[in-house]
């Protein structure tokens, strides 16, 4: 078999370039736990009313025991519930979501919240958002023919003025 | 099959995937002007989606499946010289394929298959729509099938010598579609039929997404593999070169197939269905089929310099000026690789295991693949259809400069509409809607955007419709074409004595089976242990 000088060369510069972009994503991943929403948990879409986490007095942003935030919402078409959350900045705040019905998916853009929502399942995601501000949280999931209406709104205020989550909620529960 | 015959049967390919691809393309303009919501009168998600539905299918299946089934008994024929083998069962799987689409196109017109391309569940479609996809599948089937015993045949009758490259790479498609299409074929036989029959009630979700993450990967390189083959054996000999390496060139094909199929996953990266480990693995595999591409791309960059030096170019860069850029095959190959170059690089983004968070499912990835498949791949059937074309019908190209303009505006266009559709994903405006207001004020930055869309796609339309005429002009009115042979490339050192495993599949069908037991059986089997579950079917 014949492979010229030059040509031998390339392949040795590709598997350069490629071994270090997979290098540096198993690093991240095995150091940092840099990982996708990936948590395999299952939940009947067909009850979450009657459920302990996704009751509808349930929904909304809840300080854990241990001090960290949990935002708990039901995707549902068309929108997500509650549709008004609000967070502080710079806190890691993990979100678990469910939907009653057919695929969805949220995304806050400009960050990497971002998570499909399949029925039958648990979708959670832990990030922290660095810049205060107003952000929609759309569905970019096909849902229907209304998934172009699907969003809720997500206010990041900064950590200083985060009145807790008492405050929040007042803002929040009500879908 | 006669050769007059066999050249027919090709064009009955040639022209369903094209009609598909034209009516497509009025329904692309359709969908940026309607979205961008500039004509309140034309907004409508009911048409949107079903339009949006059918311009996926008919574009992603249609032209696709049809083109690659025509170019592929070409390819057969002409470089194994070799009748058709069996030409009752080919003609029984292109009517198999054609009676689906049309059985899925009529649900899909009417609006009853809104349900888009991938057709994900729960939402449901009209059975016929499931049907008819599975028929063009299974008539796809009939034609690997009729690739693979030509080879087995032609290589029975000539012991120890090399298979063309053009149809190693061929059978190496119709072996890489019969292990592609086994996950979506599993997922339709198993739940969507049954569950659309109404046999079953529910229908797993999370099983469903699987199969067809395992189908959804590796059916870009089935649109690719086309393109590919040109690159290799075509363009060199447009450019007046060689092929630059015919034993890499089999490397490539061999890897695109082995390491094309087990990392589906990447679709999945923010699925809830599956665990993280699984996804990295995927991930991994996903760069490593990128290395094909670079083999790829070096030697189609090599072979037109080796052509533009002999043509008289001189220096670094003097060859680039002395190819023969009027010449179709050569041109598109050159803007084919440029958008390949910048879809590559988003391609490296969306496979990044963390990264693709920031884009999933956002207008980048329509954009991605726009300028990848309706560019890269399009522009490349566009070259091949005008090489093939008079060696097909007999007569000369309708006009020299046409062509050379249809593929310019082609590749003007793809770059006015898909660069604004990736800003857009990056300003985290969803895929897939029909209207794109929000009332927020992220969403007003969008507007521009929208509108520079609706250039792009005007400027596509007008070229897809050039291109219809061209060939329609030339197959009616053209002067007689003297020179029906086809010409393949020969490489720069011709090869003397191929290693068995890079002149058959044998050792690559295992190695396949091998990794797809290893990158499946747990994600998929993991659904039969779980106790999950599974939604009834929703209307949308
Ligand atoms: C006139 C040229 C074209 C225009 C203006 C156009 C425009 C569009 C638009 C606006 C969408 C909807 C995207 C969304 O709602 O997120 C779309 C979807 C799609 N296009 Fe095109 N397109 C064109 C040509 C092509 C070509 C040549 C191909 C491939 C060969 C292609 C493949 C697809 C596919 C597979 C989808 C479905 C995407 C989905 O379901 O999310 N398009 N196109
Ligand atoms: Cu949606
Ligand atoms: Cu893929």
């Amino acid at each position: 078999m014949h492979i010229n000088p030059l040509e031998r060369k390339w392949v040795y510069v590709s598997l350069g370039m490629v071994g270090l972009f997979v290098a540096s994503i198993v690093l991240t991943a095995i150091t940092e736990g840099v990982h996708p929403p990936s948590n395999v948990e299952t939940v009947d879409s067909a009850s979450l009313h009657l459920g302990d986490e996704f009751a509808e007095d349930k929904l909304g942003v809840r300080q854990q025991p241990d001090g960290s935030l949990r935002v708990t919402l039901v995707a549902a078409r068309y929108g997500f519930y509650p549709n008004h959350i609000e967070i502080p900045a710079d806190t890691p705040v993990t979100f678990r979501m469910a939907s009653v019905d057919v695929l969805h998916a949220a995304h806050i853009p400009m960050t990497n919240m971002s998570t499909m929502v399949v029925p039958g399942y648990v979708s959670q995601i832990t990030t922290t958002f660095p810049k205060p501000g107003d952000y929609p949280m759309l569905c970019n999931e096909y849902c229907g023919l209304g998934h172009d209406h699907m969003w809720s709104k997500v206010t990041v205020v900064a950590k200083e003025e985060w009145h807790g989550v008492a405050a929040a909620e007042q803002q929040g529960s009500k879908p | 099959m006669s050769d007059q015959e066999a050249r027919r049967f090709v064009i009955d390919h040639f022209w369903v995937a094209f009609a598909a691809f034209a009516l497509a393309c009025v329904l692309g303009v359709y969908q940026v002007l309607e979205r961008s919501g500039i004509i309140p009168a034309i907004q409508s998600p009911a048409v949107y989606f079903a339009s949006v539905s059918t311009h996926g299918v008919l574009m992603a299946y249609v032209l696709t499946t049809f083109f690659i089934m025509g170019f592929g008994y070409y390819v057969a024929t002409t470089s194994l010289k070799m009748p058709i083998w069996n030409k009752p069962l080919a003609k029984t799987g292109y009517w198999i394929a054609l009676g689906g689409t049309v059985m899925a196109a009529i649900p899909l017109l009417l609006g009853k298959a809104s349900v888009l391309y991938t057709f994900y569940p729960p939402v449901q479609a009209n059975v016929l729509f499931y049907l008819g996809a599975t028929l063009l599948v299974v008539g796809s089937w009939f034609w690997a099938g009729i690739m693979l015993v030509m080879l087995h045949q032609w290589k029975v009758a000539h012991p120890g010598e090399t298979v063309p490259l053009p149809m190693y790479a061929n059978a190496a498609n119709a072996i890489l579609w019969l292990w592609t299409s086994v996950g979506v074929a599993l997922e339709m036989l198993f739940q969507l039929l049954p569950w659309a029959l109404g046999l079953m009630d529910t229908i797993d979700v999370g099983l469903a997404r699987t199969l067809f993450a395992w189908t959804l990967h590796p059916i870009v390189y089935f649109w690719l593999i086309p393109a590919y083959i040109a690159f290799y054996v075509f363009v060199p000999a447009a450019a007046g070169g060689k092929l630059f390496s015919d034993e890499l060139a089999r490397v490539s094909f061999i890897m695109i197939m082995v390491f094309g199929l087990p990392i589906g996953f990447h679709h999945l990266y923010v699925d809830p269905e599956q665990a993280a480990g699984w996804k990295l693995a995927h991930g991994i595999g996903t760069f490593a089929v990128a290395i094909p591409t670079l083999l790829t791309g070096f030697t189609v960059i090599a072979s037109l310099e080796v052509a533009g030096r002999k043509r008289g170019g001189h220096g670094l860069f003097g060859w680039i000026g002395a190819l023969p850029w009027r010449n179709p095959m050569v041109l598109a190959a050159i803007l084919s690789l440029l958008m390949l170059m910048l879809g590559g690089f988003g391609g490296m983004i969306n496979a990044s295991y963390a990264m693709n968070t920031m884009v999933h499912n956002t207008a980048w990835v329509p954009g991605h693949f726009h300028l990848i498949f309706a560019g890269t791949v399009i522009t490349m059937y566009f070259a091949i259809a005008y090489y093939l074309w008079p060696k097909l019908t007999g007569k000369q190209l309708c006009s020299a400069s046409l062509p050379t303009l249809q593929l310019w505006s082609w590749f003007i266009g793809m770059a006015i509409l898909t660069t604004p559709w990736h800003v857009l994903g990056l300003l985290g405006q969803p895929r897939r809607i029909s209207d794109v207001t929000y009332n927020t004020l992220l969403t007003l930055a969008w507007d521009p955007y929208e509108l520079a869309m609706i250039l792009g796609g005007c400027v596509l339309l007008a070229s897809a419709l050039l291109f219809v005429y061209i060939l329609f002009q030339t197959q009616t009115k053209g002067a007689e074409e003297p020179d029906r042979a086809v010409a393949y490339a020969e490489p720069l050192h011709p090869v003397v004595k191929l290693p068995a495993m890079l002149n058959g599949f044998g050792l690559w069908n295992r190695v396949i089976l091998v990794l797809m037991i290893v990158s499946f059986a747990v994600p998929i089997g993991q659904f039969f242990f779980m106790d999950s579950f599974s939604p009834s079917a929703w209307g949308y």
